[in-house]
């Protein structure tokens, strides 16, 4: 996965998105969106929306926890945390939702809540993992040298796992956008809501405008991300810059 | 400069206490290196990092300048102590030029004399600045690695060096080159420094002191020869190895155990000058031209049979030794071309004298005979 994303990554997804783009023009399949263009650009501009607000919140409240948990101090917590952590990722994303609506109700809390839940984990996880996986030696010699806790997990630390952090970030996001289209069925809107109407009503051209606007975000969520990570990590520890 | 005062450390494990460092009593001086050796596991690590606090000690205590190190901050502390570890720990996210500038940077210094500052020290090792500065370590060998990690800890001229087996990782040969290059600095900047190791090679050739550590107890701490002469007990003669004699041939210069006297006559000179100089030291005579310049030898068995000339009886030389080199590459010259004897001559390849197999004897076997012959006349003397 991090192979073909080397160096050819960028390229590799505008590559998708033009062909998809090719394959709605070719196909006719525009014709059929452009039907239902209102409900699209009002539904996407809702699907964003979830995106952002659980996958900010996620990031926001992910790495924080993701470092405090690496903490010394935390030690003895932590594993026993992460291991709860590792069994709630296992928990299917639809059923995360389905939970989510039994506590808070329906429509756009509940959903944002479950997204937000499904997308924590992977940040956490990978946050946690990233920062204790930071060569003793490097935090030795930083210490040494005199910085203070603080300094050596901004200025070493942080810089140093900033790779799986991003990774971290990346499979979230991927997760995210991918759930999305399930909030509907707890009445959190979104693209979802012509998927599953398209299916329930046989109609492939409504589906479709549905999917495509969804596919094409994830791509987009995707190839933003990368790019983040081509351009945000300092050259010294980035693997796709080598 | 360092003194280290009944500094002791107890680890509390799991299997009951351990005594890590007992009761350590050293004095290092400025400028000096000292070594500190030992099999592993013996507490040499440990007292090295109890200076900067890196392991808190259990009791003693450290002076620096005379200052006992417990008034700092920790913090203020190890910045002004250079810190080398094995690993080297560069940090990787950063620049070569961000890395020299973090202890710099860390004490406020401006932006400009910190680069400045890291751009001179690259010089001293004889990496290009203009290459160096904006590389990332990943992009350097190891051994350019440790070099810019030995600068790093020199960025913000600290008066005190700590070195944790900083050659360690490097391979033979380049480790030889960055021991020179690190002696050669050392004799302009003096720092005082405290240097973990378990080669006793590298001791012998880096250290002004040496302290051999064993299972938390300081068992020798003095001068190389002094201990490859006079180890005090069978662990120290043991780790300093059977061919100790051999190892002191490192630490003396040609120079001092070269005869000034030995007999020498000009190529202008006559056959008998030189055939007289012989018979008075029985030793064959060396033929110097006028920059005296070895050229070559009368050898004892060759010449005073026959008459003829000077020029008729003389030897070419094969090999001749600078009189600051040390006695090893002597002695390694001697074996290697079978003689006894070699000219020695100084930086400007002017004869200076000769350094001989007995005379090397002599001087390594006067610290082993008993002092008295010598001794008891002076201290009659005395009183």
């Amino acid at each position: 996965m991090s192979n073909e994303r080397r160096g050819g990554g960028p390229l590799l997804s505008v590559v998708t998105i033009l062909a998809l783009v090719a394959i709605i023009y070719v196909t006719g399949i525009w014709a059929e969106i452009a039907r239902y263009w209102e409900d699209v650009v009002y539904l996407t501009r809702q699907h964003i929306e979830l995106v952002a607000i659980s996958g900010s919140l996620a990031i926001l409240i992910g790495i924080p926890a993701g470092i405090l948990l690496s903490r010394p101090s935390m030690r003895g917590v932590a594993e026993t945390l992460m291991q709860v952590f590792n069994i709630g990722t296992t928990i299917p994303t639809l059923a995360v939702l389905a939970l989510s609506m039994s506590f808070l109700g329906i429509g756009k809390q509940p959903a944002i809540f479950g997204l937000f839940i499904a997308t924590l984990l992977p940040i956490v996880r990978n946050t946690y993992v990233g920062l204790l996986a930071v060569p003793p030696h490097l935090k030795e010699a930083a210490t040494g040298m005199g910085m203070t806790p603080t300094q050596i997990l901004r200025r070493v630390e942080v810089p140093n796992a900033l790779y799986v952090i991003f990774a971290g970030i990346r499979t979230a996001l991927a997760i995210n956008v991918g759930t999305v289209p399930l909030a509907f069925l707890i009445g959190g809107g979104g693209l979802g809501e012509l998927i599953f109407t398209g299916i329930d009503l046989m109609e492939p051209g409504m589906l479709l405008a549905g999917a495509v606007p969804t596919a094409l975000l994830a791509v987009l969520v995707d190839f933003g991300v990368g790019q983040g990570q081509f351009w945000l990590i300092p050259r010294g520890v980035n693997p796709l810059r080598a | 400069m360092i003194r280290l005062d009944d500094l002791t450390k107890i680890f509390t494990t799991p299997s009951g206490e351990v005594v890590a460092a007992d009761h350590i009593n050293m004095n290092v001086n400025e400028g000096e290196i000292c070594i500190l050796l030992g099999p592993s596991g013996c507490g040499k690590t440990t007292t090295l990092k109890m200076i900067n606090r890196l392991i808190p000690h259990t009791s003693g205590k450290i002076y620096i300048n005379d200052q006992d190190t417990d008034t700092y901050n920790t913090v203020e502390l190890r910045r002004n102590i250079g810190y080398v570890i094995q690993q080297i720990g560069l940090f990787p996210n950063m620049t070569i030029e961000e890395n020299i500038c973090v202890v710099p940077k860390l004490l406020g210094w401006d932006d400009k004399k910190a680069k400045s500052r890291a751009a001179e020290l690259l010089e001293m090792v004889a990496l290009d600045s203009a290459q160096f500065l904006h590389r990332y370590p990943r992009e350097l060998s190891g051994g350019q690695q440790q070099r810019v990690g030995v600068i790093r800890a020199l960025a913000a001229d600290p008066p005190v060096m700590l070195m944790d087996e900083p050659f360690g990782a490097i391979d033979p040969i380049n480790r030889e080159v960055i021991q020179d290059e690190f002696l050669r600095m050392q004799a302009e900047l003096k720092k005082t420094v405290m240097f973990v190791s378990h080669d006793i090679d590298e001791a012998v050739k880096m250290g002004d002191k040496v302290a051999i550590f064993r299972t938390g107890k300081l068992e020798q701490f003095d001068t190389p020869d002094n201990i490859l002469a006079h180890p005090i007990n069978d662990f120290i003669a043991d780790f300093v190895g059977s061919d100790r004699t051999l190892k002191r041939l490192r630490l003396v210069k040609v120079r001092q155990a070269a005869d000034i006297d030995a007999p020498a006559v000009l190529q202008s000179d006559s056959l008998d000058k030189a055939q007289g100089l012989m018979r008075e030291r029985n030793m064959d005579v060396v033929v110097l031209d006028e920059k005296h310049h070895p050229v070559g030898y009368v050898p004892m068995d060759g010449a005073g049979k026959g008459n003829g000339s000077l020029a008729e009886n003389i030897q070419p030389i094969t090999v001749i030794v600078d009189a600051g080199a040390d006695l090893r590459t002597a002695v390694s010259e001697m074996f290697a071309h079978a003689v006894t004897w070699l000219p020695v001559v100084d930086g400007d390849g002017r004869f200076t004298g000769c350094v001989t197999q007995s005379g090397i004897t002599h001087l390594l076997g006067e610290t082993y005979r008993p002092a008295h012959p010598h001794k008891q006349p002076e201290s009659a003397y005395e009183q």
